[in-house]
């Protein structure tokens, strides 16, 4: 197309929006309402899926957690007390492994690259991870794609990753708010709604940067144009969050706007601050999913060699993990399981915040799968076997919920699998070497 | 081109010149249907995207100082020791690519707002609830250039024009119009990247060197950390850049310019690392005089010693570790226990104090600075392994390998324990084990003789009451102190090799090739001038090297 009719169909189609006044052009299945059950969009069209990941560091410790028994009568170990409300609602693997297949441990980062994104290689290398291709699949129809928070304030300690590479984490409760709620929010329960002239306008000039692109493909060699590929998927999500806010948004009567928040996101490494952040930021989310900003939300509460540490005590939990005792009578390692305790205090009030949620006959909890992964399961060996993994919710009907799987032996990557597979990410084979998987963990979808 | 005016005649209603003549950067002796870059058959260029402060500088050079930016950028990739390195091989993300175009929102709203539009827009549209088409054509005109760091094409520069229009026109505000369209060229990869685009020599049809405008940007990125000015665009185009004479001419300038102390700063903000000061944070309980001011300036004070030595004296870099000249503020001075006196004190903001310490202070030199032992440290307490590792690897261009596996840290952390009082008991019962001590023996003789300043950057003599044994050593020779440890690096070659590599880096994207003869007449050039940083600037400028096709290493697997 030459740029006269570019250009003329940009024109033509900024007046005929504008020539509408308030009349949005509406995608479907977000102008409809829910049936009369409540567990459908009127048309019949399923609730929206939605999922979460929840990163805490340095796994669980030197004593064996695993419960003993398989399937449904099982006992939630020591570590996991917290989540008992949550027992029926959740699911915890055990005993899966990342296979180095020759590459070097880089401890705290070569395991979860392997079960996050599948493969594990001697860089530092991250891309695609499950969350991103989940993204690609549930998160078109929400303004924001997907959102990534880090707890402690490091952006760099997110897990989260697109085809380009690692996305960075939002590190301030303000700024994630003001994101979510602030310029380009509409209320989806308002009684009126009238698309915001300078967004339609918006949308059709930054679409002119497309208009770029050839005289820039001349220019540049293979690798270049790969990463101009990269910016122009980066700008059409910012084209479909200028489209979605243009479009009136399907009433969810459980939507609230969130309460605003002060924590500008300043770095933290005592760890009952990280806590009252973390809770923060999955109110923030919640109410983000609830109001259907987005579909898909990370977190990460830092990095795997984490900093936290109680107030008073110069030696943090990833310090710890490596230099406390086992207690010969309680065994475990105590201070390390204070840590535990307390990360696991805040997912389940986490899941608790998900859970009181509803959405006609479900609770966003339901409707979503909260998946919580962590980078060694005994950090202080630093080994990438017996992970535990945890997923809480139904995954809005696609997996069973309330069972322990243990899989002694396999690769982790077969948990992650399963889990895009519930999410509904059409995944054929994935990961690579040992780590390779074409099929989901027997008994867990539903 | 004509036949696109024609075809258009409804939103270019107004009278067009043919070629958009930018107002300040100049145009070229003949239209050009293309941008010259674009014409020129060149399949090589590659990319390096700027860098967060390059950007925050280019806007304000372009636009006024008082453009504020309050978003935080994404985070910038770090890729064999230097972000700018990573500028060349990072990819854009969903997440990044939304925080340009909230910033380039912000910053487009601002340059129209009622305050700046007289002075930054330039011209005042025959009535500001329309179009003024004129008006906007004298705006991107003047803008696109020195956005884009080349010519623009009167079609670029139509584009902008025809959708501000439009846009002024559907919402009646000239200058609605004019915010849309500058935000689109905000987040255009024509503004966000920069280019090393290859294009054939005239002379010799099988070589290769950098399109002219590529490589002004290159040099003025490089020696004043923003967009080039219109002296250096117009060299560009003369063709003065690619002559050895002209070259030369606009380098000296360009270093004779106290702006080059923004690319000196840029340049060791990148080697420094500081861009990780903001995940820094310290445990007030044990470190109260580490504050948020407190961070901020320890990189100010480091950055004021690097450019008075560099720029204003022309000093030997190795001079850099054993420099007793700086400069400190009150804070940083109760810092340091360094009795400053600030007559002028008046209850305002803290003024920076010259400020010379006694021949052997302790506190002399960069290392002993609170910008190296704050970073460099967990929040509640030394660690001579993180510094000696930081150093090996930001100041000596050295790899420490991981640490393995399975470590057992027991002695490390045991601040309480009665019999290991000091980091340096602790470390060294750490070293015991063969698994640890290898890696250990090539930081911790460093980090330990910086074991007089807490992880709060605070001077200290003892620690748990015992005296501290600041003694060290460095390549078999040992040393007593940071003073102790700077003289001999002063002596340890790669640390003027590191700095020559990490500078042609920062300028290229790429790690220089070793046995280039040309990057080893850049580091006899940097030898001859006694380790002079502007002579190794003015080096690596003039090279034929640094406008060259680079390879990038191969990954490691």
């Amino acid at each position: 197309m030459n740029a006269f009719i570019e250009l003329m169909t940009r024109r033509r189609l900024l007046r005929g929006v504008l020539a509408g006044g308030a009349v949005s052009v509406g995608l479907p299945i977000l102008d409809c309402v829910l049936n009369s059950n409540g567990d459908a969009f009127a048309d019949g069209a399923p609730l929206p899926s939605r999922f979460a990941t929840w990163f805490w560091p340095c796994g669980i410790g030197e004593q064996d957690w695993r419960p003993k028994t398989a399937g449904r009568d099982y006992t939630l170990p020591r570590e996991m007390q917290a989540l008992q409300p949550f027992k029926e609602k959740l699911n915890l693997f055990s005993g899966s492994q990342i296979f180095l297949d020759g590459v070097a441990n880089q401890t705290h980062f070569t395991g979860v690259q392997g079960y996050m994104t599948g493969r594990v290689t001697g860089s530092g290398e991250y891309f695609s991870s499950i969350d991103g291709n989940i993204a690609e699949v549930i998160g078109n129809r929400s303004r924001f794609k997907s959102l990534v928070v880090v707890v402690d304030g490091d952006p760099k300690a997110s897990w989260s990753a697109s085809a380009g590479g690692k996305m960075p984490g939002e590190i301030s409760p303000i700024a994630l708010y003001t994101r979510i709620f602030g310029p380009g929010y509409s209320d989806p329960n308002a009684a009126t709604f009238v698309p915001d002239p300078e967004t339609m306008m918006s949308k059709s000039v930054l679409s002119g940067v497309s208009e770029e692109r050839a005289a820039l493909d001349r220019r540049l060699g293979a690798a270049d144009r790969q990463k101009l590929d990269y910016y122009f998927t980066a700008l059409r999500a910012v084209e479909q969050q200028l489209e979605i806010q243009l479009q009136k948004p399907s009433p969810l009567p459980s939507c609230t706007k969130a309460d605003e928040v002060t924590d500008d996101g300043h770095p933290i490494s005592l760890v009952n601050e990280a806590m009252e952040r973390h809770d923060l930021f999955c109110s923030l989310m919640t109410h983000a999913m609830a109001c259907d900003q987005t579909r898909v939300v990370n977190l990460a509460m830092s990095q795997g060699m984490t900093k936290f540490r109680r107030e008073g005590d110069a030696t943090g939990h990833h310090s710890y993990t490596h230099t406390e005792p086992v207690d010969q009578a309680l065994g475990y390692q105590v201070k390390c399981s204070w840590f535990q305790d307390l990360y696991f205090q805040h997912l389940a009030k986490y899941a608790a915040m998900l859970d009181s949620v509803k959405e006609g006959d479900k609770s966003l909890l339901d409707r979503m799968i909260l998946f919580a992964f962590t980078c060694h399961s005994a950090p202080r060996l630093h080994s990438v076997i017996n992970y535990p993994f945890i997923t809480i919710g139904g995954a809005n009907g696609r997996m069973k919920t309330g069972m322990h799987f243990p899989t002694p032996g396999d690769t982790a990557a077969r948990v992650t699998y399963t889990v895009q597979h519930a999410m509904g990410a059409p995944v054929g084979a994935w990961g690579s070497g040992t780590n390779r998987v074409t099929s989901p963990i027997s008994g867990v979808l539903a | 081109m004509v036949k696109f005016w024609r075809r258009f005649p409804l939103i270019l209603a107004s009278a067009f010149p043919l070629v958009g003549l930018p107002l300040t950067a100049p145009a070229r002796a003949a239209a050009p249907a293309t941008a010259p870059s674009e014409s020129a058959n060149t399949d090589t260029a590659t990319t390096l995207r700027l860098s967060p402060g390059q950007y925050r500088q280019t806007i304000a050079d372009i636009f006024d100082v008082s453009i504020k930016i309050q978003e935080r950028f994404e985070p910038e990739q770090r890729e064999q020791g230097l972000l700018a390195i990573g500028a060349r091989t990072e990819n854009f993300t969903n997440n990044g690519f939304e925080t340009y175009y909230r910033i380039a929102r912000g910053i487009s709203a601002q340059v129209v707002d009622p305050r700046h539009r007289a002075t930054l827009v330039g011209c005042a549209p025959r009535a500001a609830i329309g179009r003024d088409d004129v008006c906007a054509k004298a705006f991107f005109s003047r803008v696109a250039p020195l956005m884009y760091r080349r010519p623009v094409t009167d079609e670029e520069v139509a584009r902008r024009v025809a959708a501000a229009g439009i846009v002024a026109d559907q919402l009646h505000d000239f200058y609605a119009g004019i915010r849309l369209s500058l935000t689109e060229m905000l987040v255009s990869p024509n503004f966000l990247l920069r280019f090393r685009g290859m294009v054939p020599d005239a002379k010799d049809q099988n070589r290769k060197h950098m399109d002219a405008y590529d490589k002004a940007a290159q040099l003025s990125y490089v020696l004043w950390n923003t967009t080039p000015d219109p002296k250096l665009m117009k060299a560009a185009e003369s063709g003065q850049l690619d002559t050895q004479e002209g070259l030369e001419q606009e380098v000296d300038r360009l270093l004779r310019s106290p702006r080059v102390a923004d690319g000196i700063r840029a340049f060791f903000i990148d080697m420094l690392a500081f861009s990780d000061f903001e995940s820094v944070s310290k445990d007030p309980a044990f470190f109260p005089r580490y504050t948020p001011p407190i961070k901020d300036q320890a990189q100010e004070q480091t950055l004021r010693t690097i450019v008075d030595h560099v720029v204003n004296r022309h000093g030997d870099y190795r001079d850099l570790f054993t420099t007793s000249q700086t400069f400190l503020t009150l804070d940083l001075a109760a810092l340091y226990d360094v009795p400053l006196v600030d007559t002028t004190d008046n209850g305002g903001p803290q003024r920076w104090i010259p400020y010379t310490y006694p021949a052997g202070d302790v506190r002399a030199g960069i290392l002993a600075q609170a910008s190296f032992t704050t970073l460099w440290s967990p929040p509640a307490r030394t660690s001579p392994t993180e510094r000696g590792k930081a150093l090996r690897q930001q100041l000596l261009c050295q790899r420490v390998p991981p640490p393995p596996g399975n470590i057992p840290f027991k002695f490390v952390d045991d601040t309480a324990n009665p019999d290991l009082k000091t980091t340096r008991q602790r470390l060294l019962a750490h070293q015991s084990s063969p698994v640890c001590a290898g890696c250990h023996k090539l930081t911790d003789p460093i980090g330990l003789a910086l074991e007089n300043f807490n992880a709060g950057g605070e001077l200290r003599a003892t620690e748990n009451g015992e005296p501290i044994d600041a003694s060290g050593e460095l390549n078999g020779k040992p040393f007593v102190g940071p003073l102790g440890l700077a003289r001999v690096l002063h002596d340890d070659p790669a640390i003027t090799g590191c700095v020559a590599q990490r500078a042609f880096a920062f300028a290229t994207g790429y790690t220089p090739p070793s046995n280039d003869a040309r990057w080893q007449k850049i580091q006899k050039s940097f030898a001859d001038s006694r380790y002079d940083v502007l002579a190794l600037l003015r080096a690596i400028a003039m090279s034929d090297l640094a406008y060259s096709p680079l390879d990038a290493p191969a990954k490691p697997q």
